[in-house]
């Protein structure tokens, strides 16, 4: 069951590389806006890589609030166990 | 026609009587013959009843049943694959009635019927969270179960001032003003897991066995969709209701840790889509959310097999506990991958031909604020459930975990799944054949598939950005506090301290009242001890005297 093999993304570089590659795709996407009319039904979406700036920022905002809402949230696993039902 | 629960209801009482392979095959049979009887079904009422002067309507079929009934059978047949290797009675059985009470609801004609399945549906499901048999998984169920049922009383009681009032027990659309429509709402909205009513999914779900957990994501919900759209489609209430059920389940599911219960907020998140469409109203909006639970249904048991794949092999679920595993489960990781992306709606997968239509909806009916929303929440689910998923299950950092890949049933269910959402993905006109309304929508354009390849690898970039910068919350051991605090905490202290008022106060009551007895008795002693005026022996010739005096005046009295 020990399997010591080593995959390919094992190896940190893979890892950078396969990031490299990744970015390039999202500036070529970006660049596609630019060169392509997507035709659109809100005003918004006629800005040039609109989809992806608010992807990004979406998802920028969505992780920090919900980081902060660990301080609120946040309580440890046993929580419910302690006086939950009939214990 | 054969009513198309029949088969579920006959295999479900067989079940018990068979033993090892043949019970695993009657399961698959039932939704095999199931789905027999749907093939050329006349659209129309099927079975009519005059009951207590109520006119019954146990199966009626139209396009909206059907399409949830076809989708109920393919769910019901792969958890049926899922769970082959069980040598489970109760859960085969419970999981066939559950099957089988969801499609009975979905083409129940009048409310009586479709209380009866709602509430068999409840019953039933529980078997499959009691049955992990650990004791949080049979305190959730409880919780479950008194959720579900009140969800049935409400509808009862909503059909009862329906008939009461217009003397129909028909359901067809109600809408918030019809009589007992608000009523009928709030039954419907808290199997849809309306927010704040919707925390008994991501409580119980996480807590059914990895099988069970399957069956419960296809069901109970999609039915409360499909309910939704028969009776309410067009309630503008329901849009801004939607929008908040797509929106505010991610954050959640970002700083959840059980993976399954990620999966239940994503679950959430996606039903937010399919209501919203149902508050929009229109056809292509109808459309959208009915293509959207065909597919959602789909993506999301693939979702919940691998994790149950991963929970049944390692026995851990917690993103703290997992990670590498595709170096041992490399098929399910690839499987868990095409989950993800259906989910996700990248182009080619089921989910991006049935969610625009949602969205397009809304900007076409001038919801620019909801689509906005949307959008974000598009973004989110990607982030929450196409990437954390795989990433902290399978890569992130190695756990350590060496197992192997779950039973081939379990292997081949995923794949049946998979290839259906890749099928429907590159084929949607299979599916929009057979939306409840006629369609030339089409989702293969080059500004739709650039733009929505823009929106979600920029997150995906989001999500490389803030993990390598170290941004990403960790994860962590630990509970978030949800709308099931109110009930599990709030409501328990509130009895709680309810009880110490009224106790203090019964024990004042008591002992004011002991006190006044110790002092009666006190004083009946002072006034009537042995040493007491009225208590003392009298002497023999005073109390002949009194005697004398009473006798005579009695005598006196008499005579005059």
């Amino acid at each position: 069951m020990h399997d010591q093999r080593i995959r390919f993304l094992d190896r940190p570089e893979n890892v950078r590389r396969l990031l490299r590659v990744f970015y390039v795709v999202c500036l070529g996407l970006i660049a596609a806006d630019l060169v392509y009319h997507r035709h659109v039904s809100h005003p918004l979406e006629s800005m040039p890589g609109f989809y992806g700036v608010y992807g990004f920022v979406a998802c920028v905002l969505l992780v920090l609030v919900a980081k902060q809402m660990r301080r609120l949230l946040m309580r440890d696993e046993h929580y419910y166990d302690r006086r939950d039902g009939g214990q | 026609m054969v009513p198309p629960f029949v088969p579920f209801l006959i295999a479900a009482l067989l079940v018990p009587a068979l033993q090892g392979r043949a019970r695993s095959v009657l399961v698959l049979v039932a939704p095999i013959v199931g789905a027999l009887t749907l093939v050329g079904a006349p659209e129309g009422v099927a079975w009519q009843l005059d009951m207590l002067g109520l006119t019954l309507e146990p199966v009626r079929v139209d396009r909206l049943s059907l399409i949830f009934g076809y989708i109920f059978h393919i769910a019901a047949f792969v958890g049926g694959i899922y769970a082959w290797h069980l040598r489970d009675s109760v859960q085969a059985s419970a999981g066939l009635l559950y099957a089988g009470s969801a499609i009975g609801a979905v083409f129940a004609g009048d409310l009586l019927t479709l209380f009866v399945f709602w509430e068999v549906m409840a019953v039933s499901s529980v078997f499959l969270i009691w049955a992990r048999g650990t004791p949080e998984a049979i305190r959730s169920a409880q919780r479950y179960l008194v959720v579900q049922i009140t969800s049935g009383v409400l509808l009862l009681a909503g059909a009862l001032v329906h008939l009461e009032a217009t003397g129909s027990i028909a359901f067809g659309h109600l809408g918030l003003d019809a009589p007992g429509g608000v009523l009928i709402l709030l039954a419907f909205g808290i199997k849809c897991a309306f927010p704040g009513l919707h925390s008994w999914l991501t409580d119980a779900y996480p807590q059914a066995t990895p099988t069970g957990t399957v069956f419960l994501s296809a069901f109970t919900t999609k039915a409360a969709v499909y309910t939704l759209a028969r009776g309410y489609a067009g309630t503008e209430l329901l849009v801004w209701i939607g929008a908040t059920m797509a929106f505010f389940p991610i954050f959640y599911a970002v700083i959840e840790n059980d993976l399954r219960r990620v999966l239940g907020y994503s679950l959430i998140n996606q039903l937010g889509f399919m209501v919203t469409g149902i508050g929009i109203g229109t056809e292509m909006a109808v459309n959208g959310a009915a293509a959207h639970a065909f597919s959602h249904i789909l993506y999301k048991a693939l979702l919940f097999m691998s994790m149950g794949a991963v929970l049944h092999m390692t026995g851990r679920i917690n993103g703290s506990d997992l990670g590498g595993l595709y170096r041992s489960m490399p098929r399910t990781t690839v499987l868990c991958i095409v989950g993800a992306a259906s989910i996700s709606a990248f182009p080619l997968f089921s989910g991006f031909i049935s969610k625009p239509m949602v969205m397009t909806a809304a900007l076409e009916q001038g919801y620019d604020w909801v689509w906005l929303v949307l959008l974000f929440a598009s973004a989110g689910v990607f982030h929450h459930a196409g990437i954390k998923i795989p990433y902290f299950a399978f890569f992130a950092h190695d756990s350590g975990i060496r197992t192997t890949e779950p039973p081939v049933n379990m292997q081949i269910a995923m794949l049946v799944a998979a290839t259906l959402c890749v099928g429907i993905g590159c084929f949607p006109e299979l599916l929009y054949a057979h939306l409840p309304f006629a369609t030339d929508y089409s989702p293969y354009d080059a500004s739709h598939v650039l733009a929505q390849l823009q929106l979600l690898l920029f997150s995906a970039l989001a999500f490389a950005w803030l993990t390598l910068s170290g941004l990403y919350p960790p994860e962590l051991r630990s509970v978030n506090l949800d709308a099931d605090w109110v009930y599990r905490r709030l409501g328990p202290r509130l009895v709680g301290s309810a009880r110490e008022v009224i106790g203090t106060a019964d024990a004042a009551v008591r002992s004011a009242a002991v006190g006044g007895l110790v002092r009666l008795g006190g004083w009946l002693a002072r006034v009537y001890g042995p040493r007491a005026p009225a208590g003392a022996a009298w002497p023999t010739h005073r109390t002949v005297a009194i005697t004398l005096v009473l006798l005579g005046g009695y005598i006196l009295l008499q005579g005059g």
